[in-house]
């Protein structure tokens, strides 16, 4: 148990001290996983309301795909993307291995199906009279999609706050294609890991509750936003 | 050339047909109720004419043009016609922001629209509302935010599907005044569907009764409830008294009808042997509790077997050897002390009752 009030006290003591090294890992997971949330969004916004808006065949089993794809490992993705990032792989020209890019891409890759999945069941929540009423009053296709995109946005941002959280808390992905570059490629999660393995229980806590801290945070800017 | 002019249009839902062989021409200007029972295919011809739906088959023609089944031209047809939905459906935002998004879809300048958008909110009743989220509105309020919606477009032709279904008297009648206010200040176009055959009576220059998807009768208020085409129709619009009979005489456009244990007078062209129906408004009878001397052809004794108490009205069932329903007014029930088994006269004139021609099932 004292762990776990070591963790607090020494959590806020890192806090209040803006310790610096804390700072700087906190500050390359919000911006590596906000990164990857909002490029994610910028695809799959759109992609998920062509999907949605769209009868094709086979589109039941695309969507079962989707969901299926919500839990696959992070450390499949980390695979994946190591693979194709590795100086042999088809993308290693690019040389971001071990570098934020590729942090940002696995996690984009990690978060696609999530997002796409959840924006495509938050457009099927607005009713069909919805659209109909939209389309009577004079709305072109694209009005009406951004229309009922408006309509669904308690539900969309939803969707983006649950690929944001994915992103953040995930490990596995962050590892394999970041490597825990202390100052480089370093983030919460692999610390956490780090820490608890060399027995810093205390600091592993600590940065455990900056985590959620942050989570909050971003939580509480986005529904001040929505609120608008 | 009238506005719309819909031709031989027939639409199925896979294997059961919606609307059989419609056609129908709407002028500009003219307001023209469809009525008919839930079901009938209202809603679906209204969703054709807004081209929401592609007919299965027949042609729809705007203003002269005939309507193609795809493309862009489409949309430009729909931006000059507004539909409103038999459920308001308002979006979750602002009253303003709901009444705006037409003008804004179609374009209008930012300044002018602030200016149109309170003007219609002022006209119906909602000024105070511009910044409330419309989904936290009432029933009535929100029915009202949707004719602002349409009304604000000034569109050339207005559908309107039960705008009054599911709200409150006061409400129907403000929307009601709403819509004739505007049929009249615009001139606007309009096909309202409703099952309120009042309504129908009261706000339309002609009605069209559609009953299983067929536009049975189209016609003035008064053809329609006068003088309905068939048993169909007669039965739709509160004809309660449909008598089976005979003509055995007619005298110069004054026939008598055989209906088994009596016979009635009334006025028809039919000649003797035609096999008729005759169909009494129950409103057109009178009741009385003596044979008073009247220019009434027609007069029974008869015995009252129930009352039922319609607000204003009192519904009284009479046995005169045939059944027949009349209405009478509250106070007259009372006067004449109207209860079961109470012996009465019913007396109705021979122009009171409309003769359909009876078509013998095979």
């Amino acid at each position: 148990m004292t762990e776990i009030w070591d963790g607090l006290t020494k959590a806020i003591e890192l806090i209040i001290s803006l310790d610096p090294e804390v700072m700087e890992i906190a500050g390359r997971s919000l911006s590596i996983s906000g990164t990857s949330c909002l490029l994610a969004s910028l695809i799959c916004l759109p992609l998920g309301s062509l999907i949605h808006f769209h009868n094709f065949r086979g589109k039941r089993a695309l969507i079962n795909i989707i969901q299926t794809l919500f839990s696959v490992p992070t450390v499949v993705v980390g695979l994946f993307v190591l693979v194709l990032f590795s100086r042999a792989g088809p993308l290693g020209e690019l040389g971001i291995l071990f570098k934020p890019p590729a942090m940002v891409v696995g996690q984009m890759i990690l978060i696609t199906p999530l997002l796409l999945g959840l924006t495509i069941s938050a457009l099927s929540g607005v009713s069909k009279e919805i659209v109909d009423t939209a389309t009577s009053l004079g709305a072109s296709g694209f009005q009406t999609v951004l229309l009922v995109l408006r309509e669904a946005r308690y539900a969309v941002l939803a969707a983006v706050i649950m690929g944001f959280g994915r992103a953040i808390s995930e490990v596995g992905c962050a590892l394999m294609v970041g490597g825990n570059i202390k100052g480089a490629t370093r983030v919460i999660t692999t610390a956490i890991s780090l820490e608890a393995s060399k027995g810093e229980l205390a600091l592993a806590i600590a940065l455990g509750i900056i985590l959620l801290l942050l989570a909050l945070i971003i939580n509480i800017v986005l529904n001040r936003l929505q609120q608008r | 050339m009238s506005l719309i002019e819909i031709a031989g249009l027939n639409h199925r839902y896979g294997e059961r047909a919606i609307l059989e062989n419609i056609n129908l021409s709407v002028d500009r200007g003219e307001v023209f109720a469809l009525i008919g029972p839930t079901g009938a295919g209202k809603t679906t011809l209204l969703r054709i004419i807004d081209l929401l739906e592609v007919p299965g088959s027949g042609e729809i023609y705007f203003d002269g043009k005939c309507i193609p089944r795809s493309g862009k031209q489409r949309l430009e047809i729909r931006r000059r016609m507004s539909f409103i939905h038999q459920k308001p459906q308002v979006f979750n935002l602002s009253v303003y922001d709901n009444v705006a998004c037409g003008l804004i879809w179609r374009g209008e300048e930012k300044n002018k629209i602030a200016g149109k958008v309170e003007h219609i909110l002022e006209m119906v009743g909602l000024k105070g509302y511009k910044n409330r989220n419309a989904r936290t509105l009432s029933g009535g309020e929100a029915q009202r935010v949707a004719l602002a919606r349409s009304f604000v477009l000034e569109p050339e032709v207005l559908l309107l599907d039960e705008p009054t279904a599911n709200l409150d008297p006061v409400s129907t009648a403000k929307i009601e005044q709403l819509i004739s206010y505007v049929a009249r200040q615009h001139n606007t176009t309009m096909i309202i569907a409703t099952h309120d055959m009042s309504q129908g009576q009261q706000l339309a220059d002609r009605i069209g009764v559609l009953l299983d998807g067929r536009l049975v009768q189209t016609g003035n208020a008064t053809d329609i409830f006068r003088s309905p085409q068939n048993e169909e129709v007669a039965h739709f619009v509160g004809m309660e008294n449909i008598i089976e009979g005979v003509i055995i005489a007619n005298n110069e456009g004054i026939a008598t009808v055989n209906i088994g244990s009596n016979a009635i007078q009334v006025v028809s062209n039919y000649p003797a042997g035609k096999e008729v129906y005759a169909c009494i408004r129950p409103e057109d009878i009178t009741l009385a509790l003596s044979s008073i001397q009247s220019s009434a052809r027609n007069s029974f004794h008869a015995k009252v077997t129930q009352v039922t108490f319609l607000g204003p009205l009192s519904r009284v069932e009479i046995n005169c050897g045939f059944r027949l329903v009349a209405l009478v007014t509250k106070i007259s029930a009372e006067e004449l002390n109207l209860q079961v088994g109470r012996e009465v006269y019913a007396i109705f004139k021979a122009t009171g009752v409309h003769i359909m021609e009876r078509e013998i099932s095979q």
